[in-house]
């Protein structure tokens, strides 16, 4: 079976497997911040007062690596003014009361003549409409897809793993919308001309690779093939993914074009699939809500939608809530409060009671666990140690730069040292000094 | 609405991940305990109430050691993990049954005072703390450490008997037990139901037994000696299976690991055919404990996907080069395009070279 070096198996918990992917309620209002994705931060097109439609582009900036954001409701802006943000904390946002109508912008109209579209249309249509990475780093895909020159890409990969415990957005998406993605896919393959085009799948969604193998087979497309890969997380981390499909290694501090691979999730492909056929900009998205809610479910989300209200519309939270977590249990973060909306990169709302989040720390006694199981191969507990003491030269000497932050480390250490914490600290102070 | 507000009040902030393995310390520390009850139970077996009172005593003393230090510095009280209940049976399955019970006490003492928490508890003991108190003892009472017990006489350890008579013992009282020797060795099936247990459980790695039996094997071969006698005979598989694994002293890293055995495998051959002691287990892994650290610094692993420096900076040339061949001629560049591009294919096997290179490393070990 495919697979990687390191990693571990968690207990998976994916409660909402067989949930169909329900569309939440309206919200009454959106918060929609101005930075959604990596890269430049947008302005707003609109103003305090304005009345906005659904699609309506209302964000944007001039910088290439950066995406416009679109009201994913129509009614009236209220203001622009600081919210809280699920992963940067605090962020300029865009906060949008609903009309309790479904009023669409008229740009947003179905596409007659998709093949016709040149490679240029194509990117500029994914560009246009805000679409970045489903998978949570929001990378937007318009820049993914305009490799330089130099770089030419010989493969494409949809990931399909979703090795996250507990989330289940993107199986239930591949399980419902299959063809969708599928043809989604045949233009990001049509943008860039790869040799060679791949879905990775894990082998815990039988359904969803059964279901693939059949689609591309009655839709008689014969360069896209799945990949079966070995469920062990965290196997749909980029770099792991390509050393498990092909064996390539991005080389530290590089991308995955520089061994001439584009990675991309089904959602991302759903969504050009949403942009180019049917002109809709990415307005919503599908998020998992699950942990200890009373109605663990998949939801169809409007982009923007607090997640409070997702909560209340899953039946509220049952018992007393100890974290809520905005993506999945080993890459999430832990949020202050529920009033955070959904961005384009959420992909999960967990919910965790108090009892199992407490942890008594001891010392390192030097298990090698950590070492054994990174996915990076580096060693967290050196790391560690080396932050403890603000060494921060040799936690570079040991590469906490390398470092993703998948959480493995954390996970399996015996004496529940929050290493994670530690790295990123240690990352942080790297990162200053590179500033300066 | 209310206790909405107030539940979200006290939400707890962490770093990721949120969910962990449920392994503890504790967990681990009483698993090798387990592991250990086959060699205790043998111990008993052959050496009757004798060994019992040397495995309690000791057991007992190093629990009560650690509670008053710790009581005594304002640390937090850790007797339920587990360690020092192994650090204790640790001693005492070294210990052999005839030793007064006043051994066994001073050397549980000695152990967790100045084996282990003198560095600051778990996890910051440079040596192994049960082989500590047993080095004290050996230095101090030498006499009462090497009289031993077989069938119900004193006598001698196969390997004592090897070295000064020139007799060998069979292979399957080797085996199986009943011969002179600690409570602990004295039966090597015992210990390798325990070590089985261990590596299925993956509590230790394989590395460092197997490198240290591999290199006995081979070494005493090369000296002209019996390998099989000198792997079942005196401490090497307990020390292989459960004093070299010790995760505290020994290295973190696989090849470390492996350098680890050998070091110890190597040192106990040394010790036990040119030494004044019949046997060199102990001291072995004691040196080897010393030398972990900077094994560790020196099998630093590299991370998935690294480029050396200097390929980063050959690159870089690379890349500069067009520029300076731009001003000579612009022909020039498009023909040199071409050949760029090839050297990202390379790079995996570049890699590979690397990874050739560190299992090279133990080789030059051995030869240093």
């Amino acid at each position: 079976m495919k697979s990687f070096f390191g990693g571990i198996h968690p207990r998976y918990n994916k409660i909402t497997r067989k949930a169909r992917i329900e569309v939440a309620p309206l919200p009454k209002k959106i918060i929609l911040p101005l930075q959604q994705h990596i890269g430049a931060p947008c302005s707003s097109l609109v103003k305090a007062g304005d009345v906005v439609k659904v699609g309506q582009k209302i964000a944007d900036s001039d910088k290439f690596v950066s995406a416009p954001i679109h009201a994913s409701i129509s009614g009236k802006v209220l203001g622009i003014s600081k919210m809280p943000h699920p992963t940067l904390g605090i962020c300029d946002a865009i906060v949008i009361e609903s009309d309790g109508k479904i009023e669409w912008d008229e740009k947003v109209k179905k596409r007659e003549n998709v093949f016709g579209l040149s490679k240029d249309e194509l990117k500029n249509i994914v560009k246009e409409a805000g679409i970045v990475g489903l998978g949570g780093a929001a990378f937007p895909t318009h820049v993914k897809l305009s490799p330089p020159p130099d770089k030419k890409i010989d493969t494409v990969i949809l990931n399909g793993i979703e090795c996250e415990p507990y989330l289940t957005c993107d199986h239930r998406l591949m399980l419902e919308h299959a063809e969708k993605i599928i043809k989604g896919l045949q233009l990001i393959v049509k943008v860039l001309e790869p040799k060679q085009c791949y879905i990775g799948i894990e082998d815990n969604k039988e359904n969803a690779i059964s279901l693939f193998e059949e689609k591309l087979h009655s839709m008689e497309i014969k360069d896209i093939k799945v990949v079966r890969l070995k469920t062990i997380y965290p196997q749909g981390a980029e770099k792991n993914l390509i050393y498990s499909v092909l064996k390539r290694k991005v080389p530290t501090g590089g991308l995955p074009m520089d061994v001439k691979v584009v990675v991309q999730n089904v959602g991302t492909a759903k969504a050009i699939y949403d942009a180019v056929y049917e002109g809709k900009p990415l307005i919503e998205r599908v998020v998992t809500i699950t942990g200890s809610v009373k109605e663990p479910k998949n939801l169809l989300v409007k982009i923007g939608t607090p997640v409070n209200e997702l909560i209340s519309f899953c039946g509220g939270y049952e018992g007393s809530v100890g974290k809520l977590i905005s993506g999945g249990p080993m890459m999430g973060i832990a949020q202050y409060g529920d009033e955070i909306p959904v961005i384009k990169g959420s992909s999960g709302i967990l919910v965790q009671r108090e009892e199992i989040t407490k942890d008594e720390e001891r010392d390192c006694i030097r298990c090698g666990r950590c070492v054994d199981k990174c996915p990076m191969s580096l060693m967290p507990t050196m790391i560690m140690q080396y932050a403890q003491k603000d060494d921060f030269d040799n936690c570079k000497e040991y590469f906490a730069l390398d470092c993703y932050e998948c959480g493995v480390c954390s996970y399996v250490c015996p004496s529940k040292i929050p290493l994670v914490h530690w790295i990123k600290y240690a990352k942080g102070e790297l990162m200053k000094r590179k500033k300066k | 609405m209310e206790t909405e507000n107030k539940e979200t009040k006290k939400l707890i902030v962490s770093a990721n991940p949120h969910i962990k393995d449920k392994d503890t310390v504790n967990k681990i520390m009483w698993l090798v305990v387990l592991a250990l009850m086959p060699a205790a139970i043998a111990g008993v077996y052959f050496f009757k109430s004798r060994a019992l009172v040397v495995i309690l005593l000791s057991v007992v003393s190093a629990v009560i050691t650690e509670f008053i230090i710790q009581k005594f510095t304002g640390r937090n009280i850790t007797i339920k993990d587990g360690s020092a209940v192994l650090t204790g049976l640790l001693l005492a399955l070294v210990l052999s049954p005839l030793v007064p019970w006043w051994i066994a006490v001073i050397g549980s003492v000695v152990a967790i005072s100045i084996g282990k928490m003198i560095f600051g508890g778990l996890g910051h003991n440079i040596f192994n703390p049960a082989l500590v108190g047993r080095a004290f003892l050996v230095a101090s009472w030498p006499a009462l450490m090497t009289k031993w017990l077989i069938d119900g006489t004193t006598g001698a350890t196969p390997l004592g008997l090897l070295k000064l008579e020139g007799i060998k013992t069979g292979y399957s009282a080797l085996f199986f037990g009943n011969i002179g020797g600690t409570i602990g060795e004295t039966s090597a099936i015992a210990l390798l139901i325990g070590a089985g247990f261990l590596l299925y459980k993956k509590i230790i790695d394989w590395r460092i037994p197997s490198a240290y039996i591999l290199t006995v094997l081979v070494f005493s071969f090369i000296f002209g000696q019996d390998p099989i006698f000198h792997i079942l005979a005196g401490g090497l598989l307990i020390g292989a299976f459960f004093m070299a694994t010790d995760y505290v002293t020994s290295p973190i890293t696989s090849t470390g690991k492996l350098i680890f055995g050998f070091g110890c495998g190597f040192l106990t051959i040394i010790l036990r055919l040119f030494s004044g002691y019949p046997e060199g287990v102990m001291f072995s892994i004691l040196l080897m404990n010393a030398a972990a650290p900077l094994i560790d610094r020196y099998t630093r692993l590299k991370p998935f996907g690294y480029r050396k420096p200097e390929e980063k900076k050959e690159e870089k040339k690379a890349e500069e080069k067009p520029i300076e061949i731009k001003e000579k001629d612009i022909e020039a560049l498009k023909e040199k395009k071409p050949e760029e591009t090839p050297k990202v294919e390379e790079k995996p096997e570049e890699k590979e070279e690397i990874e050739e290179e560190k299992k090279d490393e133990p080789k030059n070990e051995r030869n240093a």
